[in-house]
C-alpha cells in the first residue's frame, strides 16, 4: 500500500509548528497504525532525519498514551478502539492520512505528536482517590454488598484509560467525559460516598483551572471513546456537583 | 460558593435554566399568536391584556427581557472560553463524524434568533411602547388584529419570518434535550424526553411560521 503522510512536525511547545509531507511505500494491511509509523521513523532515521515524536506504550489499547488525531478523529475513524489497535486495512492504496497531535490548551505539544496530559493527573490527584488505611487491617472491599447495576455502572465508569480523546473530539475541549468517569467510579461505591462532596467540587475546579473548555452536550465524547464511557457519566456529575455545591 | 458560581457546571446549568423558560415562553406566545387564526376578537382581547395588565408589563416582561440577556451572554461567554480552550485549531476536523450539526453550530442558530429578536422588538415591542408612553395614545382594546395582520403584508418580513423560525426548530432540537442532560437529568426516561422535546422543536416553530404564512396569504382587505 502507497500512502500520503501529511505529520504535523513541532521542535518544541514554543515553537510553531506546520504539516509535512511524506510519501510512504510498502504498507501492510495487518500493520497496525502504529507499525506504520515505526516503518516511517526507520526511515526517516536511515536518512539522516529527526523521526517523528508520538506517544505510546502498552500497543493493545490499555495506557491512552497513543494519541493521535487521524484523518480528524481521534483514534482513527474506527470506533472502541485506541490509535495502537487501529490497522492499516482501513485505509487504501494512494490514501492520504492527515496526523495531528490532540489539541487543546490544556495539553501542550511537548514535539511533534505527543502532548502533555498531566492535566488529567492533576484533575485526578484533586479528587480521583478514596482515603484508605492500609495498615494491614484494612477491611476486604467484598464485605460490603453492592447491588449488580451500581457496580457494573462504576466498573464501566472505572474502564476509562485516561487517553484524551474526549478531549480531543470535543469542538469545545471539555474534558466532562473524563473527569465525570473519574467521579462516577466512586459515586456510585458505598466506598466512595464519603468524601463524594469534596471530591467532585475539587474535581471540577481543577478540570476548570486547567483551561478545559465548557460541555455543550454534542455527544463527540462519548462516540470517539475507546472505552466506551457514556454521557450518563456527566449528568451523574453534573448531579453530584449540584448536590454537593447547595450543601456548601 | 463564589466557587460554583463561576464553574464550568454552574454555566451550564444557567444556560439549561434560562434555555427551559424561554422554551416555557415561546409555548404562551405561540398560543396566543394561534388565536389570531382562529378568533380576531380573542386575540386582541388577549393581547390588549398582555399590554396593559400591570404584572405582565412590569413584572413578566422585565423577567422575560432578563432572561433572553442571560440566556444570550451566557451563549457568547461560553463560546468565547470554548475557542479559547483550544488555541491552536486542528488543521483537519471531522466534528461531522461525532455530533449533528445543530449541536455543533448552537452559536450560529442563536445569533440568527438574536437578530431576528432585533426585528422583532422593532416591530411590535419599540412600536408598542412608542403608542403607548411617547404618544400617549387612548387604549384601544381593537387595533391588535390589524396591526399584527399589516406586518405580514411585506414579503421579506415573512421571509425572514420563517427561517428563522426554521432556524429556532433547529436550537431547540438540539438546546431543549440538552438542558435536561445539563442539569444531570439522563436515565430511562431521557429517550422518551428527547422524544418530546424534538416533537416540541418541530412543532412549535412551524405553527409560527403557519401564522406568519396565514396572515400573509389572507391580508386584511380595505
Ligand atoms: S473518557 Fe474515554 S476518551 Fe476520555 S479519557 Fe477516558 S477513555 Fe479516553
Ligand atoms: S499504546 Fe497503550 S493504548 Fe495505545
Amino acid at each position: 500500500m502507497k500512502l500520503l503522510l501529511k505529520i504535523w512536525r513541532q521542535k518544541d511547545a514554543k515553537s510553531p509548528g506546520k504539516m509535512v509531507e511524506y510519501p510512504i511505500d510498502g504498507v501492510e494491511g495487518d500493520m497496525s497504525f502504529l507499525e506504520m509509523l515505526d516503518v516511517l521513523n526507520m526511515q526517516l532515521v536511515e536518512k539522516g532525519e529527526d523521526p517523528v515524536v508520538f506517544d505510546h506504550d502498552c500497543r493493545e489499547g490499555i495506557c491512552g498514551s497513543c494519541s493521535l488525531m487521524i484523518n480528524g478523529e481521534p483514534h482513527g475513524p474506527d470506533r472502541l478502539i485506541t490509535t495502537c489497535q487501529l490497522h492499516m486495512r482501513k485505509f487504501s492504496d494512494g490514501d492520504t492520512i492527515v496526523i495531528e497531535p490532540f489539541r487543546a490548551t490544556a495539553f501542550p505539544v511537548i514535539k511533534d505528536l505527543m502532548v502533555d496530559r498531566s492535566s488529567f493527573d492533576r484533575i485526578q490527584q484533586a479528587g480521583g482517590y478514596i482515603s484508605v488505611n492500609t495498615s494491614g487491617n484494612t477491611v476486604d472491599a467484598n464485605a460490603i454488598p453492592i447491588e449488580k447495576e451500581a457496580a457494573d455502572d462504576a466498573f464501566n465508569a472505572a474502564a476509562c484509560i485516561g487517553c484524551g480523546a474526549c478531549v480531543a473530539a470535543c469542538k469545545n475541549a471539555s474534558a466532562m467525559l473524563f473527569t465525570s468517569a473519574k467521579v462516577s467510579q466512586f459515586a456510585l461505591l458505598p466506598q466512595g460516598r464519603v468524601e463524594a462532596t469534596e471530591r467532585v467540587l475539587n474535581m471540577v475546579r481543577q478540570m476548570d483551572l486547567e483551561g478545559f473548555g465548557n460541555c455543550t452536550n454534542t455527544g463527540a465524547c462519548e462516540i470517539e471513546c475507546p472505552k466506551g464511557i457514556s454521557l450518563e457519566n456527566i449528568a451523574r456529575m453534573n448531579r453530584e456537583y449540584l448536590m454537593a455545591a447547595t450543601k456548601g | 460558593m463564589s466557587g460554583f458560581a463561576s464553574s464550568s457546571i454552574a454555566r451550564k446549568v444557567v444556560m439549561a435554566l434560562s434555555g427551559l423558560f424561554l422554551v416555557l415562553f415561546l409555548l404562551l406566545h405561540v398560543t396566543i399568536n394561534f388565536t389570531s387564526v382562529v378568533s380576531p376578537d380573542t386575540f386582541n382581547t388577549m393581547s390588549h391584556f398582555m399590554g396593559y395588565n400591570g404584572i405582565v408589563q412590569f413584572i413578566m416582561q422585565p423577567i422575560l427581557i432578563a432572561g433572553v440577556i442571560v440566556h444570550f451572554v451566557m451563549g457568547f461567554v461560553l463560546e468565547v472560553r470554548n475557542s479559547k480552550a483550544r488555541a491552536v485549531k486542528y488543521v483537519q476536523y471531522k466534528g461531522s463524524a461525532n455530533a449533528p450539526w445543530v449541536s455543533r453550530n448552537m452559536i450560529i442558530s442563536g445569533l440568527v434568533i438574536l437578530a431576528f429578536l432585533g426585528l422583532h422588538f422593532y416591530d411590535f415591542w419599540v412600536h408598542e411602547i412608542a403608542y403607548k408612553y411617547v404618544e400617549a395614545n387612548p387604549q384601544d382594546p381593537t387595533r391588535y388584529y390589524a396591526e399584527t395582520v399589516e406586518k405580514f403584508e411585506p414579503f421579506w418580513r415573512t421571509a425572514i419570518y420563517v427561517v428563522s423560525f426554521v432556524l429556532l426548530a433547529l436550537h431547540l432540537w438540539h438546546g431543549f434535550a440538552s438542558s435536561f442532560q445539563s442539569m444531570g437529568l439522563n436515565n430511562k426516561y431521557s429517550p422518551g424526553i428527547r422524544n418530546f422535546t424534538r416533537l416540541y422543536a418541530i412543532v412549535v416553530p412551524l405553527l409560527f411560521i403557519f401564522i406568519a404564512l396565514y396572515h400573509h396569504f389572507n391580508p386584511i382587505t380595505h
